[in-house]
């Protein structure tokens, strides 16, 4: 085996393996991970084979779907999973002299999305036909934005971790070539045993984003955060649901390697990609494999490929398309889509007829990287804890609403939130809302902590319980379980006397002045007490009676 | 009464002088004894009734919907007609029902008009004589005149009499037929390079082609989305307008209507013209242009000249271009509008079931006429990347250029333009069928077509009779949006013209011979 990939921020890599025996045709060796993308930059070991390293070029087109009542040209309405072309409106189904009509919603989900990845809006953007046959495409053509798109020329900020570690984070930054409007196709269900094609007509039609990303990143880590931090802008903004599962945001990533100081080698397309996860696999894979398949003297065809979940690894794709040309032209029942500003806008101009990108601006909610920043200012939490907040849906909320309802300081609020929350849901594969301890609950117990009515002990204890949600409060859990602190000052006195009296050896040698033994008395009240004392006033009356 | 007007008509229904069944019926029974005209794809003839028992409720409760209701129209078989087959003469959709109307069937209907049928034409309106569909050719009812009649003499008495029917022009002919030979008030066309003009003018009867976006496409199968207009074909010009003012203004379920409404005007009878300068462009003096027409077209501006109106000559230079340019437009927008007849959601399937991609092939093979298909290859081919450039791009460049001599016109101070409708009366279908579609497509739309270019308001007005006891007609084309302009004009010279009513005696017994050889055509 050779040496284990190895490559530097400048997306420079090496060849960094041979062949693992057999299997699946991945180059990669099985149990090694395929590329460890560091951001960090600086020098990167050279590869055994001692030949000119490999810059990969990675470049993203995103599909959002919109979220919308109904569909981009028709007023069917929008949503996932409904029995097959039950949501099919006459234009959908392209029955002849149907005619496009352009939901405003749609059009404003694509300035709002233009705005928050810091795109030009055009003020005047046009659709085109694109003609392929296919059976889910009814019209023979799709309506997009090919010539004139709405928005162009952004940039969308993303941060990753070096070597996964949260505590080193960097940001980088893509640019974003366009936005575009389209119309999303039908399913096709392919029977192949009895030679059928099912088509549903549902999702043909419904308003689609398709964001083009440039060729700026180099490995599948940041591919896979930039994806995921677009998903956040957009379910912020509510333009998309961008849920990869349910197909609401789909990837294809562009890849390519080449020399550095040469022209980009030729690049594959890859598809199938269902998962952020997924993602940073798959374009790892391709840059792996195109650095193999050129090292071994071969040539990387411009092709469509799969990525294959189940063997990690990228097939080339039964081209549905083939290499065709699409005829584009000028949709001619759409006139061109014109957007205001405050200083554009016709004074006479019905304000349900127009929209203004200006209002639009105005009403943009906190973008994720705002909100992290406030985040940290706020409650002067770290960064990287503002990283996960954001990244769970409803977390930042949750932690937000026991901060309101605690008198304990939000740095310590996030410990009990990222330690003890997360990681039980992580444990029983629940989401944030979820949860059987409430935001309320959860600060009602903390309060008892912060009031020194319980030990941190004992409170862990009461949220074991909590997480049975049988709709005890943690109060009812201490009185229960009888774990509160003892206030009795000299049942505490005699508690500690008893071990004093008992620890002839360890009084000793705390009077000898080794101090550290102390904290073994300590402990031994505590497991006297079960956890209900509390550690500081024990050790003061410890003191106080070795002193005497 | 079925000659007379539809104002007359709606009159004579307000006035109880007729019922609507009894106009219906009337109507319906004209269909049939002048079948051998084959204006008609589909009579529907129950639904007619039941819209006209529907329309005499309501004038027996005094209640009618307005000058529409009662009266019996006709709709070219390729607007959406809810429940009735709508077919675009072509195997394609033969059979096929439309689950909704077109928005200007809708409106008709909304105000009470009785829907009588479906009428033919060239497969998808593709075509300049309607002999190119499905159903067979259109006969124009002149052919059948008492005019025409006394002066074409059979070549020899051997020659089939049958032979010397005269075509209607196209691709609306049937509409055409249908309001001239009296089976119905009016009738709605499309015109996208002179399809509602052209036969207009050989049918003797109003062609108006209002300016894009005044009337919405909602529901007309396309051919040509940039340049489609529901056209209307009627009698006299103040139908024309009546009809219009029923169906003009903006429809939310077409972007490319105009946003404001649309106030019905009623037309003045103008007495004096001296107000209005009159255009005649010197490029429509077009090669093949019949001396009888040219003398017809002097004279008219004269009569203009005469009664004191400004009359002067304009150049409009690309409308040259015009045809060429139509001919790549044209063909590009078909083969896109065509790609969604697949036979998986609607219309005609092929048995072929190989693969998916042969399925389509066959299908479209079967489905479609050879026009049809020829345009889809050529317009491919206009789109395909390494074309577009030199063949699309160019062809919208040149449509501007065209566009922007009639600006230039207008903004002279020119109000309407004069210019023949066809360069000759209508040729015998024997005569017509010796050239191809597209040959004669190209000469017969050359006078119609930049008025669809430049997306203006256009409109026949029957003129004369020709030498062969034929209907000539001329043309007006107005400023955008500016009917009321155009058809005032219009209407003035409507009355200095004073065109012959068609004489239709010898229908009744033409109608047993000629009905023998008719037997191929489909009536339904």
């Amino acid at each position: 085996m050779a040496a284990a990939a190895a490559r530097g921020c400048g997306g420079v890599w090496r060849r960094a393996w041979q062949r693992g025996g057999g299997g699946c045709p991945a180059p990669t060796p099985r149990g090694q991970r395929a590329v460890s993308c560091n951001a960090r930059g600086g020098a990167v070991p050279a590869g055994k084979s001692g030949l000119a390293p490999w810059v990969p070029v990675v470049g993203l087109e995103i599909h959002a779907q919109i979220s919308s009542n109904s569909k981009l040209f028709s007023g069917s309405q929008v949503q996932f999973a409904a029995p097959p072309n039950s949501l099919v409106s006459f234009f959908d189904a392209s029955l002849p002299g149907t005619l496009p009509v352009l939901n405003r919603r749609c059009v404003e989900a694509a300035v709002m999305t233009g705005l928050a990845l810091n795109c030009s809006i055009n003020k005047k953007s046009l659709f085109d036909r694109k003609h392929y046959f296919y059976a889910d495409l009814p019209a023979g053509y799709q309506i997009t934005q090919q010539r004139v798109p709405i928005a162009v020329n952004g940039r969308l900020s993303y941060s990753l971790c070096i070597d996964n570690k949260m505590s080193q984070m960097v940001t980088k930054t893509v640019r974003i070539k366009q936005i575009q409007l389209e119309q999303d196709s039908g399913k096709s269900l392919h029977d192949d045993t009895r030679s059928q094609t099912l088509v549903d007509l549902n999702r043909a039609g419904v308003g689609l984003m398709e964001v083009v990303m440039e060729p700026d990143m180099c490995c599948g880590e940041e591919a896979a955060a930039a994806v995921r931090e677009l998903q956040l802008i957009l379910q912020t903004l509510g333009s998309s649901q961008a849920v990869m599962a349910e197909g609401q945001l789909r990837v294809d990533a562009n890849v390519s390697v080449h020399h550095p100081g040469e022209p980009y080698g030729v690049r594959t397309e890859v598809k199938n990609i269902n998962s952020i996860r997924f993602l940073a696999k798959a374009v790892d894979y391709e840059i792996q494999r195109q650095i193999e398949e050129l090292e071994n003297g071969g040539t990387i065809l411009n092709e469509t490929r799969a990525f294959d979940s189940k063997l990690g690894c990228t097939v080339p794709m039964r081209d549905k398309e083939g290499k065709q040309d699409y005829r584009f032209m000028p949709e001619p029942n759409l006139p061109p889509l014109i957007l205001y500003d405050a200083k554009s806008l016709p004074a006479n101009m019905n304000h349900q007829q127009v929209v203004n990108i200006d209002w639009i601006h105005e009403r943009l909610p906190d973008l994720p990287s705002v909100k992290r920043a406030k985040l940290v200012e706020q409650y002067g939490i770290l960064p990287e804890h503002s990283f996960t907040l954001l990244n769970e849906d409803g977390l930042t909320e949750f932690f937000e609403n026991v901060v309101k309802q605690t008198q304990m300081k939000p740095k310590k609020v996030i410990g009990w939130i990222l330690n003890d929350l997360l990681s039980y849901l992580k444990q029983h594969s629940l989401t944030v809302k979820e949860s059987p301890v409430s935001p309320f609950l959860l600060a009602d117990l903390l309060n008892l902590l912060e009031k020194k009515e319980i030990s941190s002990t004992a409170a862990k204890q009461v949220l074991a319980e909590l997480w049975k949600g049988e709709g005890k409060t943690p109060l009812e859990i201490v009185k229960e379980k009888e774990l509160e602190l003892i206030q009795d000052q000299k049942e505490l006195e005699q508690i500690c006397q008893a071990v004093i009296d008992g620890q002839e050896n360890e009084v000793m040698a705390i009077k000898a002045g080794n101090r550290k033994v102390l904290n073994k008395l300590i402990g031994l009240v505590q497991r006297e007490t079960q956890g209900r004392s509390n550690p500081v006033l024990v050790k003061q009356l410890l003191e106080k009676k070795l002193s005497e | 009464m079925l000659r007379a007007s539809l104002r007359e008509v709606s009159a004579a229904l307000k006035e109880g002088r007729v019922t609507p069944t009894e106009l219906c019926q009337r109507c319906l029974s004209l269909i049939k004894s002048t079948k051998f005209l084959n204006a008609y794809i589909t009579v529907a003839e129950e639904t007619a009734l039941k819209q006209a028992e529907e329309s005499e409720k309501r004038y027996r409760r005094g209640q009618p919907l307005g000058v529409l209701d009662g009266i019996p129209i006709a709709v070219k078989d390729n607007f959406n007609t809810a429940g009735i087959e709508t077919t675009c003469a072509s195997n394609m959709l033969k059979g096929y029902v439309s689950p909704y109307n077109a928005t200007v069937v809708q409106k008709l209907l909304d105000q009470g008009a009785v829907l009588l049928g479906k009428t033919n034409l060239d497969e998808f309106a593709m075509g300049s004589g309607s002999t190119d569909g499905i159903f067979g050719p259109v006969r124009n009812p002149w052919s059948y005149s008492r005019q025409y009649k006394e002066k074409s003499v059979p070549k020899s008495h051997s020659e089939d009499k049958d032979a010397t029917w005269v075509i209607t022009g196209g691709s609306s002919g049937g509409s055409a037929a249908a309001v001239s030979s009296f089976t119905c008030f009016a009738a709605l066309g499309s015109d996208t390079g002179g399809s509602t003009r052209n036969p207009a003018a050989h049918c003797g009867v109003v062609g108006l082609k209002p300016t894009y976006g005044l009337i919405s496409r909602h529901g007309l199968i396309p051919l040509v989305n940039s340049m489609d207009v529901p056209g209307i074909l009627t009698r006299c010009v103040d139908d024309a307008a009546v009809v219009l003012g029923s169906l003009a203004g903006h429809d939310p379920k077409d972007s490319t209507t105009i946003q404001d409404n649309f106030k019905p005007f009623e037309l003045p009878n103008l007495t004096d013209v001296s107000k209005f300068l009159i255009g005649i462009p010197k490029e429509y003096h077009a090669p093949g242009l019949s001396s009888e027409i040219l003398a017809l077209w002097s004279k008219a501006a004269d009569l203009f000249k005469n009664a004191g109106a400004k009359v002067i000559e304009v150049s409009l230079p690309h409308t040259r271009y015009s045809i060429v340019c139509y001919h790549v437009l044209c063909t590009a927008e078909v083969a896109s509008n065509m790609a969604r007849f697949d036979g998986l959601e609607y219309g005609h399937r092929s048995d072929m079931n190989k693969s998916t991609e042969s399925m389509y092939a066959a299908t479209r093979r079967e489905g479609f006429n050879d026009v049809v298909r020829g345009r889809i290859l050529s317009g491919n081919y206009f789109l395909l990347k390494q074309n577009y450039e030199n063949y699309f791009i160019k062809a919208q460049k040149v449509r501007r250029l065209i566009a922007n001599d009639f600006v230039k016109v207008f903004r002279s101070g020119v109000d309407v333009l004069l210019t023949p409708t066809t360069l000759s009366d209508a040729v015998p279908y024997m005569e017509f069928i010796k050239e191809d579609n597209r040959t004669r497509s190209t000469q017969d739309d050359i006078l119609t077509q930049a008025a669809n270019m430049a997306g203006l308001p256009a409109i026949n007005v029957p003129t004369a009779l020709s030498e062969r006891g034929l209907p000539v007609g001329l043309q007006f084309i107005g400023r955008s949006f500016q009917e009321k302009q155009l058809l005032t004009v219009a209407k003035w010279f409507e009355k200095q013209v004073k065109f012959p009513m068609i004489q239709l005696e010898e229908v009744k017994r033409h109608n047993h011979g000629v009905f023998q050889h008719q037997k191929s055509a489909f009536f339904s």
